[in-house]
């Protein structure tokens, strides 16, 4: 099998981002508190003033933050606490997509190699080793740059190198299940490996999954505003925050630091809330996934 | 723990020690292998289904201007017409003949734009992890040995919010304060457009990208660092020592540091693809002239003989950095066995 040991070293290996919620006690109420705002700004926002963001206006252009324009505006006159708020929701939105996908073809695999065991498994396992081997956001920059302002390609190039992780996860958790005794009964009163797959070990497993999808999330925003960063990721008029902060590379030389400062800080908070509740919920509900190093 | 350590430096510990090493070395060279040559087959086969035509790009603006003849025959006088594998293997064969190809954003042989910038990039990324490896592992093993204290908590809370500050952010924020802002540090390349490069130039150039790579790797470090000096300290050889009246320093120089200082050196080549992508959007920001952001180009422009030999070489260095942490690991640490 694979090489354990030094994986396991892996207690003292980087946490995630966002371990505050394991050391201060009031915390994960400040998390859910903000997570709340943070949601609310998302949502709200961009329903509210709809044309901000689409109306250009160079008279209003690079306007410093005041009372009108909270965030100032950016080149184009549009004003930044709107643009901030739609950028921060494609960035979610694309996100907790490839997070969802991920763990979806990490439930498949880990539970097709725990139910099956074997050859099936070692072979499984060895693949998603491999897999977790490579340097991912590389093959992130190399698929979108062949698929260039493609949607589907963001979303692959982040799913397809984050599944071993959930594999992993929901691999040992199924193998703990299926050594127990209700599922040799499960056998015995003539059930098949699949009937025991979806009766037992796919709802045994649904805990971690669910912990592993928010895990990914803080992931996935780095990776999709650091491809969008590097003028790879969507086009300009579906701005992400990544692509708000590229635009903001010019501004900064201009004088315009709040084209900066509020993509950044609105991209910072969400990473801290998303990791804080992850790991809230991980402590709460799946403390196996605390083993699981993601990255 | 201590008659494993004792066993540690009989000799035939270390011959298998030595084997161990070679097992795990052989093992991940068996996986590296085919998993290099389905990586360089992936990036040919992508190419060959990506909506872009290899040709627009070796044309440029005289694309649109060739006739569909012309190019049909340009096609197949650079072998543009063949199907991805025929694409893949010539290209392979060519590689393993030392012919790395030709890079066209920067008309040059592209073992050339390598060899040209390679030094520049080891120059940052070196200066870089030397000075994180210093800041994370001074203040992770203060704020270790100091559970709770104010360094400690000032500490933690800071690498957690830097954490979540990706690279490029820190970058620009540095750009923003230091070199707008106060006018302290240059905001790019290694020396003044026009200007001969000096030792003093370069340095000043210098200051701002290794100081941002390093605090942007510095958070992980000083966690681990910190969470593994806390569970040495916990441990059942480290409490009889201190039970046994032995003054603090010792305990901690010969029991806390060996033991908690050996797994982050497996964890250093399990963190190696962030430092490379630090490095990629540093480099990349900061203009310097190295390989990362050759690689951002060529991507950018989709310089495909680049983007291939770039990517392929960036995978076999993570692959390899992190076979040869495991491998230190495994001489560092008697405890860890490479089967189990």
């Amino acid at each position: 099998m694979r090489e354990r040991t030094w994986q396991d070293a892996g207690r003292t290996a980087p946490p995630t981002p966002g371990d505050p919620a394991r050391r201060l006690p009031g915390s994960t109420t400040v998390t859910v508190l903000a997570g709340v705002v943070l949601l609310a700004y998302v949502v709200l926002v961009p329903l509210l003033w709809p044309e901000a963001s689409s109306q250009a206006s160079l008279s209003r252009a690079r306007l410093a933050p005041s009372a009108a324009h909270w965030f100032g505006t950016d080149y184009a006159g549009h004003d930044l606490f709107v643009r901030v708020a739609q950028g921060l929701r494609v960035s979610l939105t694309i996100a907790v997509l490839c997070a969802l996908i991920a763990t979806v073809a990490g439930l498949a695999v880990g539970l097709t190699a725990a139910a099956l065991g074997g050859r099936t498994d070692a072979v499984l396992m060895r693949i998603s080793d491999a897999v977790n081997a490579l340097p991912h956001l590389l093959l992130g920059i190399v698929l979108v740059a062949l698929f260039r302002g493609s949607l589907t390609a963001i979303v692959v190039s982040i799913a397809v190198t984050h599944w071993p992780q959930v594999a992993r996860i929901v691999r040992s958790e199924a193998l703990t299940t299926r050594a127990a005794e209700f599922v040799d009964a499960a056998y015995l009163a003539g059930a098949s490996r699949w009937q025991v797959l979806a009766r037992h070990l796919l709802p045994a497993t649904l805990a971690q999954a669910s912990v592993a999808v928010v895990l990914l999330v803080p992931h996935a925003i780095w990776h999709e505003s650091t491809l969008s960063f590097l003028g790879l990721g969507l086009s300009p008029d579906r701005p992400s925050l990544g692509t708000l902060l590229q635009q903001s590379r010019g501004e900064i030389l201009l004088g315009g630091w709040w084209s900066l400062a509020f993509p950044a800080l609105a991209l910072v908070v969400a990473t801290l809330v998303v990791s804080g509740l992850a790991s809230a919920a991980r402590h709460r509900w799946a403390p196996l996934a605390d083993e699981a190093q993601v990255r | 723990m201590s008659t494993s350590a004792t066993n540690a430096r009989t000799p035939g510990r270390w011959v298998r020690r030595r084997r161990e090493v070679g097992v795990l070395l052989a093992r991940r060279a068996a996986v590296s292998v085919p998993l290099l040559i389905v990586v360089s087959g992936v990036v040919f086969l992508l190419a060959a289904m990506s909506p872009f035509d290899p040709l627009a790009g070796y044309l440029g603006d005289r694309y649109e201007r060739a006739t569909p003849a012309q190019r049909a025959e340009l096609e197949s006088a650079l072998g543009l017409d063949r199907p991805w594998w025929q694409a893949w293997l010539l290209w392979a064969s060519a590689l393993v003949r030392g012919d790395l190809g030709t890079s066209r954003v920067f008309a040059q042989p592209v073992a050339q734009v390598i060899a040209e910038r390679l030094p520049w990039t080891m120059l940052l990324s070196l200066s870089a992890l030397v000075l994180a490896l210093v800041l994370g592992l001074t203040l992770g093993l203060l704020a270790g040995l100091r559970p709770g204290s104010l360094l400690d908590l000032v500490c933690t809370a800071a690498a957690v919010i830097v954490q979540a500050v990706p690279p490029f952010v820190l970058s620009l924020v540095a750009i923003t304060v230091l070199g707008l802002g106060l006018r302290l540090l240059p905001i790019g390349g290694v020396a003044p457009p026009g200007e001969p490069l000096t030792a003093a130039t370069l340095l000043r150039h210098l200051v701002m990208p290794v100081t941002v790579l390093a605090i942007s790797q510095t958070p992980w470090l000083l966690l681990s660092s910190r969470m593994s000096v806390r569970q040495a300290l916990a441990s059942d050889p480290v409490q009889a020592a201190a039970a046994r009246g032995l003054p603090r320093r010792v305990v901690v120089t010969s029991h806390v540091l060996p033991v908690s200082l050996a797994p982050l050196v497996s964890v250093l080549g399990a963190r190696l693809p962030e430092l490379i992508v630090g490095a990629v959007l540093v480099e990349e920001i900061f203009s310097w002239p190295g390989i990362a952001a050759a690689l951002v180009a060529s991507a950018q422009q989709l310089d495909f003989s680049l983007l291939a030999v770039l990517t392929l070489a960036s995978t076999l260095l993570v692959l390899l950095g992190s076979a040869l942490a495991d491998a230190c690991y495994l001489l560092l640490d008697p405890r860890v066995s490479a089967d189990a």
